[in-house]
């Protein structure tokens, strides 16, 4: 059974150790700038809300890549850029309706999330559960889903 | 075999249930998608070009040396086309019979199919300038004119470019990174004139004249003279107004066409492009065009148009081979949308982004931290954007726009502050 995050903003605190959790796992740094998951503040209604790749089937960014710089890992389903083929040509970012896979200046690469081989820094850093790892089925991202195929840029005709 | 017995067809005439013209980006996620779709049918892919299929985006990459000639391959797995029992072939298409299904090569040989897929792409325009047959002036398209170029573009070499478009402005990062003494001349008002406004257009001029590019704009190329006497600069570049640039090499990138030459004679409805319907059929309903070669129904109005950039050529390549093996799927609609990275200041645009009637603007610029957002609404609808300087979660844009999001009281205040675009988009789109 493959495995997908699940995020319940209502559950977040805002206290961004996801963020500083995905740059130590990725970039070997602390620095949220370059964390996969943001957490987006909407101070005013006193709301954060956590978001990254939804690993969506449809993959705009592996569809739109050049270069064949995205694959699948195998195992956990994720989309993963792969740094030597990609040449950072940034159509993925702008294909991707979601927003989640983005370029990196220091590196001249895109860089999204990977599932971090199957064992989400995000979610073991998270104290207060408003990110877990669980069965695909049962994760409310069929909605993000649903409203991806909203987007598609085929839908199938009705008979 | 029903092939009329002429001597050039006396050879044995092939059938093939596909055959999809064109190895680009468009025509291999068409075979790709007619294998996934239909696993017994026998699928033929023609490219132009004597080599494996490659992404001209790539080329720019090449020039620079961050990637080598494999690296501009569209697909790096060796014997990609076999494992999926897609026949590659190297030939030009040079006339179709759309009556008796059947494609003419250039080595002789006939090809029967059942359906067949155009993904032909596009050229480079030669602009009537004189003195363009020279040597040293070059396209920048194929593998082969990036072979040239590396040739020629040597460090302090005099290059100049002509053409500040949008193909233009990647392969000027390309030659300045190569250390070239570089002069740009573009005819428009400004850089990327099909792809920013004013405003942004001439924040991208300013910056790339801070790194030390020379740019002429509103400025046309004359002539090409040879430069008698000269083994270096052989060229001598003649602008409108009245300068002479001597130059190593000029690079030509003044836009593409549509390849539609072969189809004299093949009965099909061609405008700018190959017109097709929402499915991507021509004219001929067992003929499929896709890619830069087809002008199709554009996302926001509907208009047919060619949209000559990598993402349309993927989706068309995936819808395309979905109707062809017969599963009728209908293509909402390409929209035009670009990134480009001008010596590291990165500007993008979507859909409507010069706006159009009756569209509210939100816009917030920076002109000396070059920065610029300018987002177009039609109703409470995102319809268009540009943006230049930032690139964080950018494709939202898209989002925003292809879900015809409704923005309520988000609109007024992305017109206060158009860079909330993120929060407005996870308030109205994910909540």
């Amino acid at each position: 059974m493959q495995k997908s995050l699940h995020i319940i903003p209502e559950k977040c605190t805002g206290c961004t150790q996801c963020e500083i959790a995905c740059s130590m796992q990725h970039d070997g740094i602390f620095s949220p700038s370059k964390s996969r998951i943001r957490v987006f503040k909407f101070h005013d209604e006193g709301r954060f809300v956590p978001y990254t790749c939804t690993q969506c089937s449809e993959a705009w960014c592996q569809r739109a890549c050049p270069t064949g710089a995205i694959g699948i890992n195998g195992e956990t389903g994720a989309k993963v850029v792969s740094d030597t083929v990609c040449v950072g040509c940034k159509v993925c970012t702008i294909a991707c309706p979601f927003g989640t896979i983005n370029y990196v200046a220091d590196s001249g690469k895109v860089a999204k999330c990977d599932l971090c081989d199957g064992d989400p820094a995000c979610v073991k850093a998270c104290p207060t559960g408003a990110i877990v790892f669980i069965d695909a089925q049962n994760t409310g991202f069929e909605r993000m889903r649903s409203w991806a195929a909203k987007t598609d840029s085929g839908t199938p005709a009705k008979a | 075999m029903q092939a009329p017995l002429t001597e050039e067809s006396s050879k044995v005439e092939t059938v093939y249930r596909y055959v999809v013209v064109g190895a680009g980006p468009a025509g291999v996620t068409a075979v790709e998608n007619l294998r996934r779709h239909d696993p017994e049918g026998t699928i033929l892919l023609i490219g132009g070009e004597q080599e494996p299929p490659y992404s001209r985006m790539a080329i720019p990459y090449m020039l620079v040396g961050k990637v080598g000639e494999e690296g501009t391959y569209l697909r790096q797995q060796e014997n990609h086309f076999p494992n999926l029992d897609v026949k590659y072939q190297h030939a030009m298409v040079l006339h179709i019979d759309a009556a008796t299904k059947r494609i003419k090569l250039n080595d002789g040989s006939s090809i029967q199919y059942e359906k067949l897929c155009l993904a032909t792409g596009a050229r480079p325009i030669k602009p009537p300038i004189p003195g363009l047959d020279q040597k040293g002036v070059r396209h920048c398209w194929t593998l082969d004119d990036a072979r040239k170029i590396i040739e020629l573009a040597h460090e302090g070499a005099d290059v100049v470019l002509m053409g500040a478009g949008f193909i233009g402005c990647i392969i000027l990062e390309a030659l300045a990174l190569r250390g070239v003494n570089l002069t740009v001349v573009e005819m428009g008002d400004r850089m990327v004139p099909r792809m920013l406004d004013p405003v942004a257009g001439t924040m991208l001029k300013r910056w790339c004249e801070e790194k030390g590019v020379t740019v002429h704009t509103s400025t046309r190329i004359t002539q090409l003279e040879s430069n008698p006497g000269e083994t270096e600069d052989t060229l001598l570049v003649d602008l409108d107004n009245g300068e002479k640039i001597p130059a190593h090499l000029v690079v030509v990138a003044a836009g593409v066409k549509s390849n539609l030459d072969y189809l004299e004679g093949s009965g099909l409805a061609t405008d700018q492009g190959i017109l097709v319907n929402e499915y991507l059929q021509t004219s001929d309903e067992h003929i499929f065009a896709i890619g830069d070669v087809a002008q199709g129904p554009d996302f926001e109005h509907g208009d047919r148009v060619v949209h000559a950039i990598q993402p349309t050529a993927t989706d068309h390549g995936r819808i395309a081979a979905l109707n062809m093996v017969g599963k009728r799927t209908r293509y909402q609609g390409s929209m035009q949308m670009n990134v480009l990275d001008t010596l590291g200041l990165i500007s993008v645009s979507f859909g409507e982004w010069d706006g159009r009637d009756k569209c509210d603007q939100a816009i917030m610029c920076n002109e000396t931290g070059f920065q610029y957002m300018r987002l177009e609404f039609a109703d409470d609808r995102l319809v268009g954007a540009q943006c230049v300087g930032r690139t964080a979660h950018i494709g939202v844009i898209r989002g925003l726009i292809e879900g015809r999001v409704p923005l309520g009281a988000w609109k007024e205040k992305l017109k206060m502050n158009p860079y909330l675009i993120m929060d407005a988009y996870l308030s109205c789109a994910q909540s």
